[in-house]
């Protein structure tokens, strides 16, 4: 029995419909790529269906009672992400369709006219360790505004190099973007360190913890205030919700000092043909009709977790990754990219295996029924740091079995073997 | 499951990953491209020169997955010293049996090693890698025609 697995595991695979397919085989499916997207308890995929059939309704305009139902289901999610965050108020819960548009809506609202308005000769400081969404939208930034780009580089074994904080964190930034925890190498940064320098500087401090949220407990009231970012994005469908909704928890400070992102109804207080005034925050971020069911089925997702325990989902996280690590390391030529130190890293685990492409090593797992990510992971210039253009990637979640680690050991030896490496 | 392996990493795939023909970049030529498959990271830089209304040289710099790589080495086999014609004519018949899903037996007069990549097309997936090198060659055809207005040199596909 590995330490730290969560106790009644195999009834919490119950709760996952999904995990019941087999293969056309006939084989188990061993479903390793949750760092794309989790897969959804019966209660999340109820609570929409539940929604749809019986409290379906716009949501704020609608005055009758099913508006009243569906309104306060969603302003009901609010409340439990909110919570899930342990975010020092409610008001401060933004949705958004994912992380990128959470993250875009920052970066692009800091562009223009306003207190924190970035302009020329200004620096925005990101890392090289960042998934495509937290490194393009601040490009984009930058190309608008005359704005210069900066990053964090990393090492070998994929720690961020804090040596060059003096040299990045000075006067001129404005922004700090990092990852809590990196969806291809597994590191888990020290933002509350980075938060506090930037803060000293009086730079903004953004959050991409589309990674973190599923796997580490957040209480971002809990945190020192110079340690806690003054923004923090996620997605819904990596917390075990579904797709179409995203986060963006901002300070209330930062959101109202920002202005809005995209016009339309709900976002507004009077409108006249002359000129408008905003609502009040978080509805002034939310124009249109929002994604409601989507948000419903969130905040179900989000109860399921804290019912689980987000420090028993952390201790399951860590004793499957490391039961992983020590599974891989038995493989010859294989190379984990990224810590192997099990307690500074999250539960994504890339690899590449000498002569065989991770394309091809994603082939032969699939027919065995294992399900990797295969690719550059969205974090192109991370795999260029280590000279290669992509890896294999097993993620896994709550769910995971040991029984499903020695699967993908396995069926990685297996490829190794109809490569004919050894020959 | 390793019969449907089999089907799609043929011997000749294999063979042609392991040992690629007419690597390299070469002079002259008329059109380079560089295509990429941002899903999975093949990359792809492909120069063509046609001489006399035939394809001279294909020549290319390419790193990727066997089938990608397989498929590039492959193609240059078989369309250099072909009249232009009879090559856009290979490209269309390799095309037709990559959309197949398994369903068309492929003609070994025209395709011949090319045939190897018949299972591919039951593997969704793995299509995009067998047809890198044939979008880009058709590419750098056409520029080199003159038919397609420079620089269109870099295609994707889809964003990851």
């Amino acid at each position: 029995m590995i330490e730290g697995l969560l106790p009644d595991l195999e009834v919490v695979r119950k709760d996952f419909p999904i995990l019941t397919r087999t293969t056309p085989g006939g084989g188990p499916l061993v479903y390793l790529d949750s760092a794309n997207t989790s897969q959804k308890p019966q209660v999340v995929i109820d609570t929409m269906v539940d929604h749809l059939e019986r409290h379906n309704a716009n949501v704020a305009r609608a005055m009758h009672m099913l508006g009243a139902e569906a309104t306060e289901a969603f302003e009901g999610a609010r409340d439990k992400v909110a919570s899930f965050l342990g975010a020092p108020s409610r008001d401060e819960i933004v949705f958004t369709k994912n992380a990128s548009e959470a993250l875009n809506l920052v970066a692009t609202t800091l562009g223009l006219k306003g207190d924190l308005q970035v302009g020329e000769g200004d620096l925005v400081v990101t890392t090289e360790m960042e998934h495509h969404s937290n490194i393009v939208p601040w490009q984009m930034l930058c190309e608008r505004t005359g704005a210069e780009l900066a990053w964090f580089t990393f090492d070998e074994q994929g720690y961020l190099d804090l040596s060059d904080m003096d040299r990045l964190i000075t006067e001129r930034t404005k922004v700090v973007t990092l990852t809590w925890v990196s969806n291809m190498l597994g590191t888990v940064n020290p933002i509350g360190e980075i938060a506090r320098r930037a803060h000293e500087v009086g730079a903004v401090v953004v959050v991409d913890a589309s990674q973190a949220a599923p796997q580490l407990p957040i209480d971002l009231a809990a945190m020192p205030a110079e340690e806690r970012p003054d923004a923090l994005v996620f997605t819904g469908h990596k917390v075990v919700g579904p797709t179409g909704i995203g986060v963006l928890w901002g300070s209330r400070a930062l959101l109202e000092a920002l202005p809005p992102f995209l016009g339309g109804g709900e976002m507004i207080e009077t409108v006249r043909m002359t000129g408008s005034t905003y609502a009040g925050i978080p509805y002034k971020f939310e124009a249109g009709t929002p994604p409601i069911v989507e948000a419903v089925g969130l905040g179900a997702a989000v109860d399921y977790l804290s019912a689980l325990g987000m420090e028993a989902v952390h201790a399951h996280e860590q004793a499957i990754t490391g039961y992983a690590l020590e599974g891989l390391a038995s493989v010859k030529g294989l190379k984990v990219l990224g810590p192997l130190d099990v307690t500074r890293r999250g539960g994504a685990v890339s690899f590449e295996i000498e002569g065989v492409h991770p394309h091809d090593v994603m082939t032969v797992l699939d027919t065995r029924g294992v399900a990797v990510r295969a690719g550059h992971h969205c974090a192109r210039p991370a795999h260029e740091k280590y000279g290669v253009q992509s890896s294999t990637r097993a993620s896994s979640y709550l769910y995971t079995t040991p029984a499903e680690i020695d699967a993908l050991v396995d069926a990685v030896e297996y490829t190794r073997s109809y490569f004919r490496l050894d020959n | 499951m390793s019969s449907e392996l089999d089907a799609l990493y043929q011997e000749i795939i294999l063979d042609h990953y392991k040992n690629p023909h007419h690597q390299g970049l070469r002079d002259p030529f008329e059109a380079e491209v560089h295509h990429v498959n941002p899903t999975c990271g093949d990359e792809l830089t492909l120069r063509v020169h046609l001489e006399d209304g035939a394809v001279a040289d294909v020549s290319y710099d390419a790193v990727g997955c066997s089938i990608s790589q397989a498929s590039t080495s492959v193609l240059a086999d078989l369309l250099i010293g072909k009249s232009v014609e009879e090559a856009l004519g290979v490209h269309q018949t390799f095309l037709e049996l990559m959309q197949s899903k398994g369903t068309i037996e492929p003609d070994e007069e025209v395709l011949e090693d090319a045939i190897a990549f018949a299972g591919v097309s039951k593997f969704p997936a793995r299509v995009k890698c067998a047809l890198l090198a044939w979008m880009a060659w058709k590419d750098a055809t056409a520029q080199s025609l003159g038919t397609l207005p420079e620089p269109a040199t870099t295609t994707s596909t889809q964003e990851g």
